[in-house]
């Protein structure tokens, strides 16, 4: 909804917050996914994190989450899906070119991420393609399976 | 500018060392002179003819000529094969690649062919969305973003790879640049959004049409600050605006051009507001090149082709340069006889 994801930039140091406490806690239930099996849990948590994201951010699910990265403001929603940054198309009144009745994703990220503790180093880091594979799956397993081989990797390290 | 190892036309120039592409601008620019550009809008035909005709008004001007890709998101021939057909005759080319139609397997297999029929430019642009063109209800592709996009064809030409990894036999070796909008919010964003251009790997800017020279200093003086200067060579956009009307219109239907309303009051007030808008694009020329840090200019003159001659004569930008184009070399011999 237009309104709550407004309303989700404006609380973007809240946001990050709230995701900074919530993070170690998921990845670290890693062994927990793995024992039930990445495969059979992806369905319940996508549906969760959909609802979630989709109610705060508009969040159009392409499974590599970037809003601590962008203020907060889902790049998905850009018209173009720019994920760095805005295009030269931006209406002096600060709204989008294609949809005129929408302010810019991008000017919207820019101020959420004034607000956030790192979001300003943040939106200085080229982003990658979107991978679309990856589309409607969840964001939040992918970190946490991304955690659990890090984990994997050091102990190995540790071992040798 | 007479380059010694001029090739026949149609074959490329030799890369210098510290030299990324076997091009003349990417020469101009390193050797610090003020560029000039220009860009031709591809005809809505299969006649080479017309590409030529539309190249041939700015001989002896510019030092490469765009070639728009689906500008405006409305059909033409496409940018690829203007510039493979002004490089069989020599000229040199900026060839333009936007997101908005091509996927990355389209777009690195263009890259590669754009180098291969000897572009050693390419401009790389998230393009305009295609609500803004003759073709409304097409798909939008953007599979990639400016962004992503100068950082795959940095890899192509760096690394010898497609995005995939697999190897390239021969790189394309082409210079990189892309667009910034100073004129348009998030202001205080914009040269940061320059700043990581940059670091995907753009080495020239051209810029969006400029008629608010102030708003252009302040971007320029931030992106002093931020150290950007000897990384990038700006070249800024300017244009002839026809009449007070087409100005307004302008302002209200092209995305990301901003005209202060002191500029299309200057216009109505004139007597011939054509001849008005043309001396008020040469003064703007001289004004942006006083500026730190520009190193060159980006005529648009779109429907006012004929014009640019001129405005690039009476600026004097160019000093006593004569770019290059197909016969130069014949004409001033010629005129050294006579």
């Amino acid at each position: 909804m237009y309104a709550v994801r407004r309303w989700a930039v404006r609380q973007a140091r809240l946001n990050e917050i709230l995701y900074n406490l919530f993070e170690p806690i998921f990845v670290r239930l890693h062994p927990l996914w793995n024992k039930i099996g990445y495969g059979r849990v992806e369905k319940p948590i996508t549906v969760v994190e959909k609802s979630v994201k989709s109610f705060l951010f508009d969040c159009q699910m392409c499974g590599q989450c970037a809003l601590s990265s962008t203020g907060m403001s889902c790049p998905m929603n850009c018209p173009k899906s720019l994920r760095n940054g805005p295009c030269g198309g931006v209406r002096a009144n600060g709204n989008c070119e294609v949809k005129p009745e929408m302010r810019c994703v991008w000017v919207e990220a820019w101020e959420g991420s004034q607000r956030m503790h790192r979001g300003l180093s943040a939106i200085q880091v080229v982003q990658p393609p979107v991978d679309f594979r990856l589309r409607g799956t969840s964001s939040w397993l992918r970190v946490a399976r991304q955690w659990g081989a890090e984990q994997r990797h050091k102990n190995e390290e540790r071992q040798t | 500018m007479i380059f010694e190892d001029e090739p026949v036309p149609g074959y490329s120039l030799p890369i210098l060392p510290g030299h990324v592409s076997p091009g003349r601008l990417e020469r101009v620019l390193r050797a610090g002179k003020f560029a000039v550009t220009t860009e031709i809008s591809p005809p809505d035909s299969a006649d080479a003819e017309e590409v030529y005709a539309r190249a041939r008004v700015f001989d002896g001007y510019v030092d490469a000529i765009n070639a728009t890709d689906g500008s405006g998101a409305n059909c033409h021939m496409s940018s690829i094969s203007v510039c493979s057909l002004l490089t069989r005759v020599g000229y040199a080319v900026v060839t333009q690649i936007s997101c908005r139609d091509r996927n990355r397997i389209a777009i690195q297999g263009d890259v590669l062919g754009a180098a291969a029929m000897g572009s050693s430019n390419i401009l790389c642009l998230t393009g305009d969305g295609v609500q803004a063109g003759d073709h409304p209800q097409a798909k939008p592709v953007f599979d990639l973003d400016c962004m992503s996009l100068l950082e795959l064809v940095r890899t192509m030409r760096d690394e010898s790879r497609f995005q995939s990894g697999r190897k390239l036999t021969y790189p394309p070796k082409v210079f990189l640049g892309a667009a910034a909008n100073p004129f348009v919010p998030p202001y205080d964003y914009r040269p940061l959004r320059l700043a990581k251009k940059i670091a995907a790997g753009a080495q020239f800017i051209q810029s969006q049409y400029c008629y608010d020279v102030p708003r252009l200093k302040e971007f320029m003086a931030r992106v002093r600050d931020l150290g950007l200067l000897d990384k990038i060579f700006i070249l800024v956009g300017v244009g002839p605006l026809a009449s007070a009307r087409a100005a307004t219109w302008i302002r209200e239907n092209v995305p990301g051009v901003h005209i202060p309303d002191a500029v299309i009051k200057r216009l109505a007030g004139a007597q011939s507001q054509k001849r008005e808008g043309k001396k008020l694009c040469i003064e703007l020329i001289q004004e942006i090149r006083e500026i730190p840090g520009v190193s060159g200019v980006h005529v648009m003159a779109y429907r006012q082709e004929e014009a640019v001659a001129e405005i690039i004569q009476t600026s004097g930008v160019l000093e006593d340069r004569i770019p290059w184009y197909p016969n130069r070399d014949r004409d001033l011999a010629q005129r050294a006889v006579s």
